[in-house]
């Protein structure tokens, strides 16, 4: 697959030199969804904005489809936007709003209805043409600025967090209509969230960014089960992190116990991230158990139950389908696989 | 329930100054001296045909002199930071703290046939021309003294415009003048339809204006009222006949541009 979009050391600042963009390079595959992941004010926006046109960078080159389009303005690319808040047009109905970016090209009117009439069917909002906008409920008007993108036939559709404002049923339909939609049309999808588990759903690649840097690229299952650093664990997903060190290959000290684990090619007596995921951690009798902890609290959350126990220094959130009452001692274990190794991050 | 009886004190206000009033107007603009019954007075009102006609002329050419000059000003003022917005907005409102009055009548000293501009172009070797008593001063009169009233609903329209508005027209391939035509101008209709009446409706009735710009030659509506009431040709019932149709005439123009309006809520 060739790369339809490319973002080579981009670098954007504010007016008084603080970086929002700290130098980010990333290539983005022709017909693929695409999440950008992270917290508010990561960027992750930001990049959006420069791909659609919106923001220049300081420097860096974009490039689309092969040209660098740094100097072409947002009306001449050909990338559609779906806008947090929609930005519907509210002079106009259902139908026109749809049709406005053919009619500001000159398309001829049959091509127009027919066009149209595709997407209105596309997003299922027959019957909706003459309708105000005001007058939708936030899931329609979600539709219509969907429609009102893809009907230009962009390359590249952008959507910034199109679905924060709705409930989280219809969130999950839209998450799944979208990824339809993506995959019939076979665009490429570019998707802000900060909401990783839609970027787990609907994904074909997650961009996981902080602090105006990338951490990680890489797909769903890569990005969870693998993540390179703490903050992508903490941030897909809940963690236990802990500090621990490197006594050798394949062996970890946390907690003032040593643990075996799969990871190689630290430095001796090393200082790590020991990234434990909830649902690895097992619950065995206090008596044969190198760590132990107290049962602080226990949370039904449906498919499973939520424990936070208290250990020595740490304590660990822990999901079981079993639950200990609270207050008991219980005992801590791990299958050294599941013992993630990851390098401090520089902050 | 008990809420209704504080709107008392406003419904007897606008019986009495309001509404009472009006009555008034019909009754005198429908009877003679004696109190009785004659159409003789609205008949008389086709006389004055011409100064009706050089009134709204002169009051459409103002109202679309203020639109032209407000609708960049309230554009550019709404799409300012949000902190220098208030000090604009305070320099387009000061004229308005200064007299009425006093404001157009610097404005003879200044057109005056010895006045400052003839005087400064008279030092070019230019001019004198005949500025003072004429349409165009009026004109010139009506625009200054009103064009607040066609800032502010425009910029108070204007300034709620959302920029992810622009974004949009932009990113579905609208050049800026063509965001601008194609969804500012549209959504600021409320705007340029209250700023038209604000405008509109002062200028038609004004007779200080033509008074003191417009020498003898350019009397308006409001003057001729004017002098049925206060001047020497007291006539109260042509007076009220004359107003009587004024208003006719403004409700008739108001309605027609109510139809440009989708939120229908011209002031009237």
């Amino acid at each position: 697959m060739e790369n339809i979009v490319s973002l080579k050391n981009i670098i954007v600042e504010f007016e008084d030199g603080e970086q929002i963009l700290k130098n980010i390079s990333l290539d983005i595959k022709d017909k693929e969804f695409v999440t950008f992941l992270g917290p508010s004010g990561c960027g992750k926006t930001t990049t959006l904005r420069i791909i659609a046109g919106f923001l220049e960078p300081k420097s860096g080159d974009v490039i689309f489809d092969g040209k660098r389009i740094n100097d072409v303005p947002p009306h001449k690319r050909n990338v559609n936007t779906v806008f947090q808040r929609y930005a519907l047009f509210p002079h106009l109905n259902v139908y026109e709003n749809i049709a406005f970016g053919l009619r500001v090209k000159k398309v001829p009117e049959k091509e127009i209805v027919r066009r149209v009439g595709e997407m209105l069917e596309l997003v299922n909002l027959m019957g909706y043409e003459k309708r105000t906008v005001n007058r939708l409920s936030g899931g329609q008007q979600q539709r219509v600025a969907i429609a009102r993108a893809l009907v230009n036939h962009p390359k590249v559709l952008l959507l910034d967090e199109p679905l924060g404002a709705l409930d989280l049923k219809l969130r999950k339909e839209m998450q799944i209509e979208l990824r339809k939609i993506q995959q019939e049309l076979e665009l490429t999808f570019v998707y802000v969230t900060h909401d990783q588990e839609e970027a787990l759903t609907m994904s074909d690649s997650i961009v996981v960014m902080n602090n105006g840097s990338i951490q990680q690229i890489g797909s769903p299952t890569d990005i969870y089960n693998e993540p390179v650093n703490a903050f992508v664990a903490d941030f897909i997903g809940e963690s236990n992190i802990l500090n621990g060190s490197m006594l050798r290959d394949c062996l970890v000290e946390f907690n003032g116990r040593q643990f075996e684990c799969v990871d190689k090619g630290f430095g001796k007596n090393e200082t790590v991230d020991v990234v434990i995921r909830p649902e690895d951690v097992k619950i065995v009798p206090a008596a044969s158990a190198k760590l132990t902890g107290i049962v602080e609290s226990v949370v039904f959350k449906g498919v499973h139950y939520e424990m936070i126990i208290d250990g020595v220094d740490h304590k660990w959130t822990v999901h079981s389908t079993k639950a200990e009452a609270a207050g008991t001692m219980v005992g801590l274990a791990f299958d050294p696989f599941d013992i993630h190794i990851m390098k401090k991050s520089e902050e | 329930m008990k809420l209704k009886y504080f709107s008392a004190p406003y419904l007897v206000w606008m019986v009495v100054f309001i509404v009472v009033p009006l009555l008034m107007i019909g009754f005198f603009a429908f009877t003679n001296e004696d109190g009785q019954f004659t159409m003789k007075y609205i008949s008389d009102v086709g006389q004055y045909a011409n100064i009706f006609v050089r009134s709204i002329w002169l009051s459409l050419i103002a109202t679309a002199i203020c639109l032209v000059i407000a609708y960049p000003v309230a554009f550019i003022l709404s799409r300012m930071e949000k902190h220098k917005q208030g000090t604009m907005l305070m320099i387009v409102m000061l004229p308005m703290w200064m007299n009425f009055l006093l404001r157009t009548y610097a404005w003879m000293t200044l057109l005056g046939n010895n006045g400052i501009i003839n005087h400064l172009l008279g030092m070019v070797g230019l001019g004198p021309f005949k500025l003072i008593n004429t349409s165009g001063a009026v004109v010139l009169g009506m625009v200054y003294n009103y064009l607040p009233f066609m800032i502010l609903p425009l910029y108070s329209v204007m300034e709620k415009i959302d920029n992810s508005m622009f974004e949009a027209a932009e990113d579905l391939g609208c050049s800026y003048f063509q965001t601008l035509f194609r969804v500012i101008v549209p959504l600021s209709v409320p705007g340029i339809t209250s700023g038209i009446t604000m405008v509109f409706v002062p200028a038609i009735s004004t007779f200080i204006i033509s008074r003191m710009l417009g020498g003898g030659s350019n009397l308006l509506i409001g003057d001729l009222i004017e002098m049925q009431f206060l001047g020497n040709a007291y006539n109260p019932h042509l007076g009220a006949a004359i107003s009587l149709v004024l208003m006719v005439i403004i409700l008739v123009i108001m309605t027609v541009m109510n139809q440009f309006d989708p939120d229908d809520q011209v002031l009237m």
